[in-house]
């Protein structure tokens, strides 16, 4: 359970380092966002959701059932988009933020 | 490494800006002109146990229910340990509490006549996902409430046996902060990370309750002298395998029954299905080698798939994503569950400081709500924002005559110099901080009744476990910090081991076993009807001392 900041998407904005519930994401030596110890990582999505620009990937550890899958989410003021790839699909998953959970 | 010493005053100081402690603050500057500040460790738009989202409203009375009835259920559910005024109080004020989080824009399904539509007996339908972000904005329109993120408080500060103020440090900046105020409110959540948990390598923070949430609260009272009550009553989730993502949105929500590896229902042959039960039997099936268990969700619609694909991103985005990982989601398979590791939180079952109507604690100047206030199990969340009224409304008439007192320079020198002492070992420890983490879990695990044993322990084992907590305790001192991270973290552990020696002597001193799996005391297994009473303790002179007191009823009014 962790992510992954791709660095050449990251734009250093710094959102995602100030909503981590654990204080676990700081900036590297080149200004770009990073989580310090990957296994330290809840798996709340908090920072996934902050950054706007897609930059954070969402993925299980392999030891709970990972398989190469990831998926991160773009916003627009009503929806959150959830983009879920797994091995050979990509699936978009769009919640309308007023819906409640039918469940 | 320098630190800066920085001091604030301020009418009502609150350690935690979760559900509680923000709904107090705002229930403060709502009725009356006093000053707050709500201090976190993280931040507040996504701080605690609720980061991810919440999956449903587990605490309302729906139309068929009232507040007596729901006192009724949590004193059966919880085998009669309850402080049935406090959950009164509680269920009271369950459905304004409501009412308010809609109006801030929490989404709650409705039905056509605009009723909300329940899931369950006392559980209403709702999108959790912002709840942390609703509640933040609403607290930043109040200039009476300063929120300072990012400051990990540690310690109250204490003159004449009265709560004054608290002392902690920035977690990103070299300062040091003494924060005084006329009344403090703890509301800094329950404790994870106790026990080694269910998956210890790269996923162990993969856990059910925040990792983050590290008993700090607890531990600043039991160094403080407050009388905590329950801690033995633990709790553990049932939740679905590997990810430990909510269970009750299949169970409760579709309606799954638990079926064991043959495909047979199992609960019921253990007892009436309390929320115990159904762990208990999961773990008892596991253990006879009729596992795996599940929750039987084979052949949903493709409809109520994907309905349940929606829920979990919005609460554990963790389980959407198993699911499409290998394309078998779970219309195709049925869900496997599995206990977790135990918790000591109070929004769930008991444990937590032992606080009057109004949630003062035994410490003048104290107020304890939410996840560390005890007696009142199944407050979830609105019962943590009906507390956080409570607290907050008598708050503003306890301040009217208080004055701001303040400790001498070297007393907070003091803090600052025990703070700053991390950093500045000569000898550096043998153990990192992380391995000695890893040991306490080890040693809770093993002999303190953890997944290993099926969560059973004996008095021998608590023996070993006491010896074994305290060896660590003395290993703590001389840990060290490279930066204000790893600082965290040494405080974060100091404050666990603390909650394990409480927990520890709560275990040992409940000499019958009261609830399955929370507290399984192998040498008593049975329920004994003269235990039918609290367990309190109280850490004095470096030891802690435990005594019962008798139960509490709704009509009672107890004053400390």
């Amino acid at each position: 359970m962790s992510i992954k900041i791709l660095q050449h998407k990251c734009i250093s904005c710094g959102k995602c380092k100030d909503a981590c519930p654990g204080n676990l994401l700081g900036f590297n030596e080149n200004e770009k966002a990073a989580i310090q110890h990957p296994k330290d990582c809840w798996g709340c999505t908090a920072c996934v959701k902050e950054c706007n620009v897609g930059a954070i990937r969402y993925y299980l550890g392999s030891d709970i059932g990972g398989n190469g899958g990831y998926l991160f989410t773009t916003q627009t003021d009503e929806y959150i988009n959830w983009h879920i790839v797994t091995k050979g699909d990509k699936k978009l998953i769009k919640i309308l933020k007023i819906e409640s959970n039918e469940y | 490494m320098e630190l800066e010493l920085k001091t604030m005053e301020t009418d009502v100081l609150i350690i935690g800006g979760g559900t509680a402690g923000c709904f107090c603050a705002l229930t403060i500057a709502e009725n009356s002109q006093s000053n707050v500040i709500i201090v976190d460790k993280a931040n507040i738009k996504r701080s605690g146990c609720l980061a991810a989202g919440v999956n449903a409203l587990n605490a309302y009375i729906t139309d068929d229910e009232t507040p007596e009835s729901f006192v009724d259920y949590v004193k059966k559910d919880s085998e009669e340990i309850i402080r049935e005024d406090l959950v009164l109080s509680i269920a009271k004020r369950l459905n304004q509490v409501t009412e308010k989080i809609e109006r801030m824009g929490l989404p709650i399904l409705k039905d056509k006549e605009g009723n909300y539509v329940s899931r369950g007996k006392r559980s209403i339908k709702i999108n959790g996902e912002s709840i942390k972000p609703i509640l933040a904005s609403e607290v930043y329109k109040y200039e009476q409430i300063s929120v300072l993120n990012k400051v990990n408080i540690i310690d109250y500060l204490i003159k004449d046996g009265e709560i004054i103020g608290a002392v902690g440090f920035a977690v990103e900046k070299n300062v040091v902060l003494s924060i005084y105020a006329k009344a403090v409110v703890c509301a800094t959540g329950g404790a994870a990370g106790l026990y080694k948990p269910n998956n210890p390598e790269f996923s162990r923070h993969k856990m059910w309750y925040s990792p983050f949430n590290t008993g700090a609260g607890y531990a600043m009272g039991i160094r403080a002298g407050a009388e905590m009550t329950s801690f033995e009553m633990r709790f553990i989730a049932l939740r679905c395998k590997d990810t430990i993502a909510p269970t009750g949105t299949i169970a409760q929500g579709i309606g799954a029954e638990q079926i064991n590896g043959r495909g047979q229902p199992y609960v019921e042959k253990y007892g009436k299905p309390t929320t115990a039960t159904r762990l208990y039997s999961t773990i008892m099936e596991n253990s006879v080698g009729m596992g795996p268990c599940y929750l039987q969700t084979k052949g949903i619609s493709n409809g109520v798939e994907e309905q349940l694909y929606k829920a979990y991103l919005n609460m554990a985005p963790a389980q959407t994503l198993k699911w499409m990982e290998n394309n078998k989601g779970p219309s195709k398979e049925n869900v496997e569950i599995q206990g977790t590791e135990p918790y000591i939180v109070g929004g769930h079952t008991g444990s937590g400081y032992w606080v009057d109507i109004n949630r003062k604690t035994t410490l003048k100047g104290l107020y304890a709500i939410g996840d560390v206030a005890g007696g009142s199990p199944k407050k979830y969340v609105t019962g943590c924002f009906a507390e956080g009224e409570i607290a907050g409304l008598s708050a503003i008439e306890f301040i009217k005559d208080r004055q701001i007192k303040e400790l001498e320079e070297h007393e907070i020198m003091r803090h600052r110099n025990f703070i700053r002492s991390f950093f500045n070992k000569d000898n550096e420890s043998l153990y990192s901080i992380e391995e000695v983490e890893i040991a306490m879990q080890k040693i809770m695990d093993e002999y303190a009744g953890g997944i290993s044993t099926n969560y059973k322990y004996n008095e021998i084992g608590l023996k070993i476990a006491t010896e074994r907590i305290l060896e660590l305790q003395i290993l703590t001192e001389n840990l060290k910090a490279n930066n204000l991270f790893e600082l965290t973290a040494i405080f974060e552990l100091i404050d666990r081991l603390y909650v394990c020696k409480v927990l520890i002597h709560h275990l040992k001193d409940r000499k019958e076993t009261r609830w399955r799996c929370y507290q399984e005391n192998s040498d008593y297994p049975k329920q004994d009807v003269d235990w039918c009473k609290y367990l309190n303790s109280k850490y004095e002179d470096g030891e802690i001392k435990t005594f019962t007191r008798r139960l509490i009823r709704r009509d009672e009014i107890y004053e400390h």
